[in-house]
């Protein structure tokens, strides 16, 4: 830890004062963080802010999505409207199992940083588990909807609606493949450093399709079918 | 089994692309000819293709780029040999050939032309200038230079294997939809901008990560040379629209390949909206293209007029002022669409203040020459060049701006004019006086001045010549992408724009010849000091070319300009800095994932295209496979011992303790 201190007795690192000034880029424990005069940041910060940039760009594309969404909403082309099609008791389970499948993720993140092998495993295989199960439920909606004869196809309004749920549920599925690859890798290579990192992108990723899915869920789902 | 794909596809018919497929086909094994009979197959794969070094990979983008350049301009000038000929007559392109080469020409020139050059520049130049060793992401960044080729390649072998788009470098729906273009050749529009997209974002993301993350002790933001700060703003950009283009194009897709009805004139879909989302992108990318442009031009006006940049601080406060406000005037591509008076005053007013911040650079530029010792080399010929050009353009620019006048000179050769006059008096100006800025820099011998300025002089008059007639064509009522026409007051511009399109064609000579002749004669103009121009960058602080690990020990950054101080005190006391301890450097180790991602990019791609599905699969499966064996990989290092680090910087320190007596300080 830091020593330097200011003449009030705070670190200067947090001095309110000098906001934008942690002591030349530096963190208490000496990690350097690419801010200001303070030389190259750590491996560690560099990753997790270039993938912070990725999860950002990430949520311009689906907010390109939310757009079409936006417009064709009510361009159903004499076809159902959502009112019709939604069922909120199943988009409600789905919400539950992604959530507590995001919670999970975050208990891997807790034993991988004490380095516990056997609990960071369980965690992963519930974070996995729940989340094929969100996707189970999703493809079994949409197979519903098709059935009936509200495919993608029907109406622009349903296009929008498939492409954006579809979106993320494509997300989750390239998850899916990402955390199956990420356990065999931790199960081989025990917590290295890179792991360490690579475990870091993948749980902000799935957090961030969180986010994602709530605003989903509000914009689609509860505006749509009020 | 081959999904759409038979011989139908080849345009045996057709000599124009048959011909100049049998004579890219010969080149292309030419060359690889040469070089396996030359031994030097290890060497490229070895030091090129696998390589993660930023610099070298800089390199590679801006090769692409010159030999798309070359390829985007024969479509120019066999169009503006068809507009020569086909007055009261069908000229030599049948429509749909000629339809094709004008889509071909945007996109190719946009995407695979400028965008490279740029972003080829900002890779080989910004690790350089923050004084550290290496991209955040080497081995993404290889992805990345290899997935834009992918793109580079589906749309050149649409030349041959079926064909290319005949709806215009965006691509407009209806006209783009499945219904009214059944042909492959939307397709390999959208494949290869899809998967070229994709690799400009991860380079997007890895740029603005090194800049705000990576830069030596004592490079605040505010210390930074115009051209980090210019990348940074473009990178940005990047980052913040291409998802938007990724998402645009993959709505056209799933229309076209499952029915969806996003833009389609049935079942709802909003042909505006494609528009509206394109152009959200759209604009963004102008200013992504002329930002780095910006920023090479501050540094070489600075460099050449021996004087710091007049206006620092201004210069970063406009660069930053554009990059947001070029992502809010994106409707002005469309104040016909009938959004009303008062969205378009807005848009129109946006786009009009966007040229106050473009107005604080030029006069900032002037300024910095201003009293300074002004040396008319090649990059600073480029640099006035685009001065005198770039305010012309951006006069027409406004003019466009006031949405009445659009309504009467949009969608005509006015604004053809308008914008090659800022993206060749602009973007490509830029690139150009960069490139022969930094190829000392990137290859340790300068470039052949004489033909450099023969090359600058008929580009210049060539593109006044090849497009201020188009000004007036556009007035006198001619509209764009016309094959052919009967209004004689039009032909004499034609034929003029026509000479100064050969004129451009000398200038591109020139440039070929300009390296053949500084290859051949590169023993007598070698850059034995590493800093040929008197720069006042980190990047001259290196030897030229600089060793892979870039800095052996990284600078200590005391203010701006930060090189030019070390340089002087230098010059001052007659002696270097003392000699710093040494130590090993790790480099990440080179990989051909890149290299092989693009591999199965190209095969998903073209079988997409195609329909055909197994082989879709195949390139998932091993795109997924790559994924896999990179993450399992045990060893992501090399070491560069101590002593060959003292060695190299050794070597520089007495390169440069050589010439230090010759120099003086500035009186």
């Amino acid at each position: 830890m830091s020593t330097a201190e200011t003449a009030l007795g705070a670190p200067a690192w947090n001095d309110p004062n000098r906001v934008g000034h942690h002591g030349y880029g530096h963190r208490p424990g000496g990690e350097p963080t690419g801010h200001g005069e303070g030389g190259p940041a750590s491996k560690r910060v560099i990753v997790g802010f270039g993938f912070w940039i990725y999860l950002l760009s990430d949520i311009i594309m689906f907010s390109a999505f939310f757009a079409a969404y936006a417009v064709l909403a009510n361009a159903t082309a004499g076809g159902p409207t959502g009112r019709q099609l939604f069922n909120l008791t199943n988009v409600g389970v789905e919400t539950g199992c992604l959530l507590a499948s995001s919670f999970a993720g975050g208990m891997a993140s807790i034993a991988a940083a004490v380095r516990n092998q056997l609990w960071t495993q369980i965690s992963l295989l519930v974070t996995g588990v729940l989340g094929a199960a969100f996707l189970y439920l999703e493809l079994h909606e949409f197979a519903l909807l098709v059935a009936q004869g509200a495919g993608p196809t029907r109406s622009a309004f349903l296009t929008a609606f498939f492409s954006l749920v579809g979106l993320h549920g494509t997300h989750i599925s390239v998850g899916l493949l990402w955390l199956g690859t990420m356990m065999a890798q931790i199960w081989a290579k025990g917590f290295q450093g890179y792991i360490m990192r690579r475990l870091l992108c993948f749980t902000l990723f799935w957090h961030a399709l969180d986010i994602i899915w709530v605003a989903l869920f509000t914009i689609v789902y509860l505006m749509g079918a009020g | 089994m081959l999904g759409k794909l038979s011989w139908d596809a080849i345009p045996f018919d057709q000599p124009i692309p048959m011909l100049t497929s049998v004579v890219v086909a010969v080149v292309i094994l030419g060359v690889l000819f040469w070089v396996w009979r030359r031994g030097y197959t290890p060497y490229l794969w070895s030091e090129w293709i696998t390589s993660v070094d930023h610099k070298r990979i800089g390199v590679m983008y801006c090769v692409l780029a010159l030999v798309m350049l070359i390829r985007g301009f024969a479509d120019a000038i066999m169009m503006r040999a068809q507009q020569a000929l086909a007055f009261h007559s069908e000229g030599y392109l049948p429509p749909e050939h000629y339809n094709q080469i004008f889509s071909a020409h945007g996109t190719i020139m946009i995407f695979f032309v400028a965008m490279p050059f740029v972003i080829g520049l900002m890779n080989f130049v910004v690790p350089l200038q923050l004084g550290v060793r290496d991209v955040a992401f080497p081995t993404l960044n290889s992805v990345s230079f290899w997935l834009t080729a992918t793109g580079v390649l589906l749309v050149n072998i649409s030349l041959v294997v079926g064909e290319f788009s005949r709806t215009g470098w965006l691509a407009y729906p209806p006209l783009s939809e499945l219904k009214y273009s059944p042909g492959v050749g939307v397709d390999y529009y959208l494949w290869s901008l899809e998967i070229a997209g994709v690799g400009t974002l991860t380079g997007g993301i890895n740029l603005a990560t090194t800049i705000l993350k990576m830069r030596a002790p004592g490079m605040s933001y505010l210390r930074m040379p115009v051209f980090c700060w210019t990348s940074l703003a473009a990178n940005l950009m990047i980052v913040a629209v291409f998802p938007v283009l990724t998402a645009t194009l993959g709505m056209l897709l799933l229309d076209r390949y499952l029915g969806f009805h996003f833009f389609t004139n049935e079942a709802g879909g909003n042909v505006m909206m494609y528009v509206n989302l394109i152009w959200i992108w759209g604009h963004p990318e102008v200013y992504i293209l002329i930002l780095p442009a910006f920023g090479v031009f501050s540094e070489v006006v600075s460099t050449f007029s021996h004087k710091p940049l007049f206006g620092y601080r201004s210069m970063v406060a406009a660069t930053m002022a554009i990059c947001i406000l070029s992502l809010l005037v994106w409707l002005h591509h469309f104040f016909t669409m009938g959004a009303g008076g008062d969205v378009n005053a807005v848009f129109g007013i946006a786009s009009m203040i966007i040229s106050v911040p473009t107005g604080v650079k030029l006069f900032n530029w002037l300024f910095t020459m201003y009293g300074g010792r002004v040396r008319f080399e090649v990059p600073m010929l480029w640099s006035i060049g685009f001065m005198i050009t770039f305010t012309i353009g951006g006069m027409t620019g406004v003019l466009f701006a006031i949405p009445p006048a659009d309504f009467l000179i949009h969608n005509s050769l006015f604004l053809i004019a308008h914008f090659h006059n800022v993206i060749i008096g602009g973007v490509l100006f830029g690139v150009f006086a960069g490139y022969t800025y930094w190829f000392p820099k990137a290859f340790g011998f300068t470039l052949d001045e004489r033909l450099g300025k023969a090359a600058f002089w008929c580009w210049f008059f060539g593109f006044y010549l090849a497009f201020m007639p188009l000004y007036a064509v556009g007035l006198l009522g001619m509209t764009r992408r016309m094959q052919h026409y009967d209004v004689a007051a039009w032909r004499p511009w034609l034929l003029l724009a026509m000479v100064g399109a050969v004129l451009i064609m000398c200038g591109i000579g020139f440039q070929v010849a300009q390296l053949v002749v500084s290859i051949r004669t590169r023993d007598q103009r070698i850059d034995v000091m590493g800093d040929p121009w008197d720069g006042r960058s980190l990047e001259w602080a290196t030897p030229s070319p600089p060793p892979a690990f870039n800095f052996a020990v990284l600078p200590n950054v005391e203010g701006e300009e930060a090189y030019w101080g070390i340089k002087q005190r230098a010059i001052e006391t007659q002696q270097m800095v003392a000699e710093p301890d040494y130590h090993a450097i790790e480099m990440p180790r080179n990989s051909p994932t890149g290299f092989v991602t693009a591999f199965f990019a190209t095969v998903t791609g073209f079988s997409l295209i195609w329909h055909i599905w197994w082989l879709v699969v195949l390139g998932l499966v091993g795109a997924f496979a790559t994924f896999v064996v990179f993450a399992w990989r045990d060893v992501h290092e090399y070491e560069i011992s101590a002593a060959e680090v003292a060695k190299v910087d050794r070597a520089r320190r007495q390169a440069r303790l050589a010439v230090l007596p010759t120099l003086k300080a500035p009186t």
